[in-house]
This record gives C-alpha cells, sequence and structure tokens, in this order.
C-alpha cells in the first residue's frame, strides 16, 4: 500500500524528528517481509516458544446447544495466554535484525507490557514500559510480572494519566534514544508501516486456522468473529478469508455500558467515530467536536481505546476484494458491540459449557456470536477467535459478578498487609 | 516600530536590524499555551511577555494528544482541556491579541484540531484573524500539501520544521518550502530538555542555513540569557517554551515577564538557575 495507506486511512503523521527512524524501521520490515528465511524463523520461534500452532477447538457442547458448528481458535494457549504474543515475538526478531538492543513499549492494562518484557527476557534485551499512573494502580498484578521479568514500568502522570498518554510518552523516548531502540507497538495502529507490520505478524493466527477448518470440516467457516480493540487479533485472524466471498467477518467493538449511554468504544458500530489523526494515523475515533478525543468505557481494558487499526477502518467502508460479501455498511467487515453485561454472560456461559475462561476482551466475540447464532442458518460454521484468557480478569470478573467469598479474601489479605509495617515481609 | 502586518520574513528581518543596533542578539520568540491555567489569566501574561521584548509569538490550541510536547507543555494542554478549553474560545482570544499587540502572533497546534475544523476552513480564519503563521508538528511535508497549498493562498506562512535527524537531502526538500522562517528542533527529543549549545548545534544550523533562505528559529531548550547570546549569527529567532511556563509555575505572570527581561540580557545572571 502506497505510503500505508488503506484507502482513506493509514498513513504517518509523525513530527519530522522520527521520520528518519520510520523511514529506517520501514526499510528493516520490508526486507524481512522478503526473507522466507525470516518468516520460517518466526513460525519456528512461536512453535518452539509459544506452543504453536494453538488447537482450533470444536466447542462441543455449545454446538450441541445450538445445532450449529462452533469452533474456538485457541489464541489463549499462547505464551503470556494472548495473541500479543505473535506480535512481539515477531517485532523482537525484527529488532534482532536492526541490531537493537533496548526496547520500549506503551501498555494500558499490561497485557502488552508482559507480552514485551517475556519477549524481552528471551531475546537478551534492555525494557521500558510506559503505563499510565492511574493503569500502574489498577493493573498491579501485571506491573508486578512485568518487573519480575526485568522490566522498568515507567508510570506516565501527564495528560488522563492512561494509555494514550503512555503512547505519548513512548514516542517521546523514542525521539531521544532511535538509535540503539526499538518502539514495539502493541496492536495495529500507529503511523505506518505499524498497523501493516503487526497485521503481518497476526496473520498467523488466521493462516493456521483456515487450514485447520479445511481438515476439520472441509469447508470455510461461514462466519469469524473477533473482539476489536486496536484490531490485531481480528485482523490476524480475518486476513486468509477476505478474498472468500462465503466467510462472514465480524469485528465485535467494546459497547461498554451501552451504545447510547456515551460510556462505550465502539469507535465504527456506534456510528460516533469520526474520522480524525492523532497518535501518528489516521482513522475513525471518538472525539468531541472540536477533535479533542473522548474518554472510553469498557469492563475489558484492552478494548478501552479511542482509535481504530486504519485496515479494519478501511474494511468497515470498503470492499476491496471482488465477490466478497458486502454487509450492511457496505464493506467487507461488519462491526457490532457488545455490552459490558452481555459480556460477563457470554464468559460464564463459555466457562460452564465448555471448561474455558476466556479474556473479557475476547468475550464480546463470545457474546457477539452467541447472540446471533439462534437466527443462523442450520449449516452455520462459526469460529470465534479467542485471543486471550481470562485469568488476568480476575478481580474484574470477580467484582462484575459480586463474588462474596472473593470480595472476604481481599478483605482478610488487605487486613493482614495492613499490620505489616512497608519493610516487613508478607507472612 | 516596524508593521506586524508586514510579510513575516520581512518584519523578522527588519525587527533584526532594529535588535543588531542594540546588541545583535536574536529574536525572541515565546510559546504559551492557550487556557493554561485559564484564557482569563493569559492576557496578563502575554502583555507580561510582550512589554519584556519578545518579537514574536505562537500561541498553542490545546489538543488532547499532544505528541510532540515535552512533559510541561503536554501537562498544561491537559490541564487547559480540564478546564472547558474550546477552540472557538480560544480563536476569539487569539484576535483579541493580535488587536491589542504590535507584534506577529502564529498558532502551533496538532492536525486534528484542523481537520475537525475544516483545514481550508480553518486557515481562512486564522488569516482573518490577523494570525501570520501555522506551526503543525504532527503533519510531516507528505502529508501537508493541501494544507500548505490553503496557507499560499491566505498568505499565512506554512512554518517548516527542521531536525537533526534528516538528511541533507531531506532538509533542502524541506528548506525550498520554507516560508517566514524554519523551525529548527536543536535536540533528539522534545520540548523541554536543556540543549548543549555546543558544537553539534553549529553545526546542525549551519547543515539548515545552507537548506533554506528563510530565518531561521531555534527550538526545545532556550532557558538562559547566555543561550541567547550564543546563538548570535548562527540563527535569527530563539523560541522559548517550557522554561517560560516553568517561570510561570514558580512565579506568576510577573515571573515571566523578568524571565524574558534577563533572557533579553539586560541582566547576565538573573536567569541562571540557583545551584
Amino acid at each position: 500500500m502506497a505510503n500505508g495507506y488503506f484507502g482513506p486511512f493509514g498513513g504517518a503523521f509523525i513530527p519530522e524528528i522520527l521520520h528518519e527512524t520510520f523511514r529506517q524501521l520501514t526499510c528493516a520490515y520490508e526486507e524481512a517481509r522478503r526473507d522466507p528465511d525470516f518468516w520460517h524463523a518466526y513460525l519456528s520461534l512461536m512453535e518452539n516458544f509459544s506452543g504453536r500452532p494453538t488447537p482450533l477447538t470444536l466447542a462441543e457442547n455449545i454446538s450441541r446447544h445450538f445445532d450449529r458448528r462452533v469452533y474456538l481458535k485457541r489464541e489463549d494457549l499462547n505464551q503470556t495466554g494472548a495473541h500479543k504474543a505473535n506480535n512481539v515475538m515477531g517485532q523482537g526478531l525484527l529488532m534482532r535484525r536492526m541490531g537493537k538492543k533496548r526496547v520500549i513499549a506503551e501498555t494500558g492494562a499490561g497485557q502488552h507490557g508482559v507480552a514485551t518484557a517475556t519477549m524481552a527476557a528471551r531475546l537478551g534485551l534492555e525494557c521500558v514500559i510506559y503505563m499510565g499512573a492511574e493503569d500502574v494502580e489498577r493493573q498491579r498484578p501485571n506491573v508486578f510480572w512485568m518487573e519480575q521479568l526485568g522490566a522498568q514500568v515507567v508510570p506516565v502522570t501527564s495528560g488522563t494519566c492512561t494509555l494514550k498518554d503512555a503512547i505519548n510518552e513512548a514516542l517521546r523516548d523514542w525521539v531521544g534514544s532511535m538509535e540503539n531502540t526499538h518502539y514495539l507497538l502493541g496492536t495495529a495502529c500507529g503511523p505506518h508501516p505499524f498497523p501493516e507490520m503487526v497485521a503481518w505478524f497476526q496473520s498467523i493466527v488466521g493462516i493456521e486456522a483456515k487450514a485447520q477448518i479445511l481438515q476439520l470440516e472441509g469447508r470455510l467457516p461461514s462466519h469469524i468473529y473477533a473482539c476489536v480493540g486496536g484490531g490485531s487479533n481480528a485482523l490476524g485472524i480475518f486476513q486468509p478469508f477476505l478474498e472468500e466471498p462465503e466467510v462472514a467477518l465480524v469485528g465485535v467493538e467494546a459497547g461498554g455500558s451501552g451504545l447510547h449511554s456515551g460510556r462505550h468504544a465502539a469507535r465504527i458500530a456506534s456510528g460516533d467515530g469520526r474520522v480524525g489523526v492523532a497518535h501518528g494515523y489516521k482513522t475513525f475515533f471518538l472525539q468531541n467536536s472540536d477533535g479533542q478525543m473522548r474518554d472510553t468505557h469498557s469492563v475489558a481494558a484492552g478494548l478501552d481505546y479511542v482509535g481504530i487499526s486504519p485496515i479494519l477502518a478501511h474494511l468497515s467502508q470498503a470492499n476491496p476484494y471482488p465477490g466478497g460479501r458486502t454487509e450492511a455498511t457496505g464493506g467487507r467487515v461488519r462491526f457490532a458491540a457488545a455490552d459490558d453485561q452481555e459480556v460477563v454472560h457470554a464468559l460464564q456461559f463459555l466457562m460452564r459449557h465448555e471448561g474455558i475462561i476466556p479474556a473479557l476482551e475476547s468475550s464480546h466475540a463470545v457474546a457477539c456470536a452467541l447472540r446471533e447464532l439462534p437466527h443462523s442458518d442450520p449449516r452455520t460454521v462459526v469460529i470465534i477467535n479467542l485471543s486471550g484468557r481470562g485469568d488476568k480478569d480476575i478481580f474484574t470478573v470477580a467484582e462484575a459478578v459480586q463474588d462474596a467469598g472473593w470480595r472476604r479474601f481481599i478483605q482478610q489479605k488487605a487486613t493482614l498487609y495492613a499490620q505489616l509495617s512497608p519493610q516487613e515481609p508478607p507472612r | 516600530m516596524i508593521s506586524p502586518a508586514l510579510p513575516l520574513e520581512s518584519y523578522i528581518r527588519q525587527r533584526l536590524q532594529e535588535r543588531s543596533a542594540q546588541n545583535g542578539a536574536p529574536l525572541l520568540m515565546s510559546h504559551w499555551v492557550l487556557g493554561y491555567p485559564s484564557l482569563a489569566d493569559n492576557h496578563a501574561i502575554i502583555e507580561q511577555m510582550v512589554a519584556n521584548g519578545v518579537d514574536l509569538m505562537e500561541l498553542q490550541i490545546p489538543f488532547s494528544e499532544p505528541i510532540a510536547d515535552g512533559p510541561v507543555i503536554a501537562q498544561a494542554n491537559q490541564r487547559a482541556l480540564d478546564g472547558g478549553f474550546r477552540v472557538a474560545d480560544g480563536l476569539a482570544f487569539i484576535e483579541s491579541c493580535v488587536k491589542r499587540h504590535s507584534i506577529p502572533f502564529l498558532i502551533m497546534t496538532y492536525y486534528n484540531i484542523l481537520l475537525s475544523y475544516g483545514v481550508e476552513a480553518f486557515i481562512r480564519e486564522a488569516a482573518r484573524l490577523g494570525v501570520r503563521g501555522l506551526i503543525i508538528p504532527d503533519l510531516p511535508l507528505q502529508e501537508a500539501t493541501q494544507a500548505m497549498d490553503c496557507c499560499q493562498q491566505a498568505d499565512l506562512a506554512w512554518i517548516q520544521l527542521l531536525t537533526p535527524t534528516s538528511s541533507a537531502a531531506r532538509l533542502a526538500t524541506i528548506g525550498q518550502q520554507g516560508r517566514g522562517f524554519c523551525y529548527c528542533v536543536a535536540r533528539k527529543g522534545v520540548t523541554g530538555s536543556h540543549t548543549h549549545f555546543d558544537d553539534s548545534l553549529r553545526d546542525f544550523l549551519g547543515r539548515c542555513r545552507e537548506a533554506t533562505p528563510v530565518p531561521l528559529a531555534v527550538g526545545f531548550g532556550v532557558k538562559h540569557a547566555d543561550d541567547v547570546r550564543h546563538l548570535r549569527g548562527m540563527a535569527e529567532i530563539a523560541v522559548v517554551g517550557s522554561a517560560a511556563m516553568e517561570h510561570y509555575q514558580r512565579e506568576g505572570s510577573e515571573g515571566v515577564g523578568r524571565f524574558f527581561a534577563g533572557l533579553r540580557g539586560g541582566d547576565e545572571t538573573a536567569n541562571r538557575p540557583k545551584k
């Protein structure tokens, strides 16, 4: 794509001082992409370190319940429990190729930070993670793991002290450190070449899923559901199916407290997103009439973001693949939203019926599939991208289901810690 | 008194001649974030800056995602927005500044503010208000064609940014498009960190000089009268941003006035940090 544009979306809106850095990164990425050995090295690392290929599991009980075939692409079984591993390991190998020894990354909920820290430990790199000060407080378990893995976590106190401020801070670091440092962006957003590059590493998900479903069912799926925050897991699984017109691709955004509440992160499904430029790229952003970015809300921290991949923005509007199905929006990918409540129910449903604990993010895709399955054609074959596992959400989920035992446990722990002096090791 | 309505480059060159009759130091361009701490307070601050020797001024329209700004200015952006800043109020305020003060004003902001307003409409409105130039740090040359054309038509200077990381070819390409002056980013970093005014700066500004016929402004890190003096012969304009905000936070608007008076070289030690 010329200049990293996908239709009218994408581009590279970066301060001039980063021009040369992005030029170098683009060259390195394009060289790696042309080099078959690079992709082989990537596959081998992912097989060895992250347990790939991940299974395509038939959800037997759910399939029986709806009398449809429902499959789960098990990205939750990756190293660190999510598809994030695909991107960080890929960019880690690219760093090695570029000879860079220090990696910086932004993180919101901390998942991308933890994934980056594992990669840095494995490849022997110095690692600095920028995280909004408010997120550092809210996501202590992930901060704990990042630090244990040897990363330095820098709380960002500018702006609203959340993800977007962490992105800004990481870019500021990079402006001064680009000679030895790579900025490892966590999703298929940001300036070119990040959207395209992250989507490339994540395409491993869809390539596997396509081969697996053909082997298991002898046909393509009728629907693929994936949650969409920045959009990397959705693009990962969608890409190899873009040119298959019979496969409906559904991106599920965070409906938060409901699309009419104003408290959500559904940039496309709500119709509230307007085309804008921020964080170095052009896409649909949730913004006010002056162009200031709005606060977003979702029970799933990983979907709580104002922008969306420019590649998905384009696919929501247009169908660049002849013969491809055009949905209501006229685009190759249809967008829907699931609200917080629905999502918690979907999570419980999957746990009880299949013994799988999905991440709150991935539960959005599950929720949308569960909503649509009863009205679907009997020959429907569905793949849900289970992008991550839910252990990380124990605090949020326990609160959402108002579990009394969990509350007692936390209170007891708090009492115990309150009795300790700060220096004393906990008993 | 030189009219601020002159073409920006002519204003700068005439003002320099006037200054060189005094001490030959470069002009001072100050930077302030509108709405920080409030538009009501901004008038007093801007008056102090003008009264104490500022030759031209960039007023920043705050944005929620200021990727090219350092912590001090980024924080001021957020404070202004928390205080309910609206773009329309900011533009009305700029108009009153243009009427009140006889120095040129420029607008600094991010591209999304223009995009949201309508790029052409924003540029025409800025020109109508009497603004002389635009500084948009997240709109690099290859994306700026439309905005540059609109500026050309509206007789507004589109200020190009030159950086130490740019290749010679890139500097030349950008420098040829320079209108009014070129903004030279003096360090590999963002606003607010102190620059070492050493040989690498001299070398960088030399490369900028070769790349463009328009005057050079040096930004990102000017803090002391010595810094300004050091630029003599190397650049036409010293840009002062974060340091002024820090003085404001410590000493209020009169502190900002004293700071600029000190930068002008009246008191060579006034702005030295206390050890």
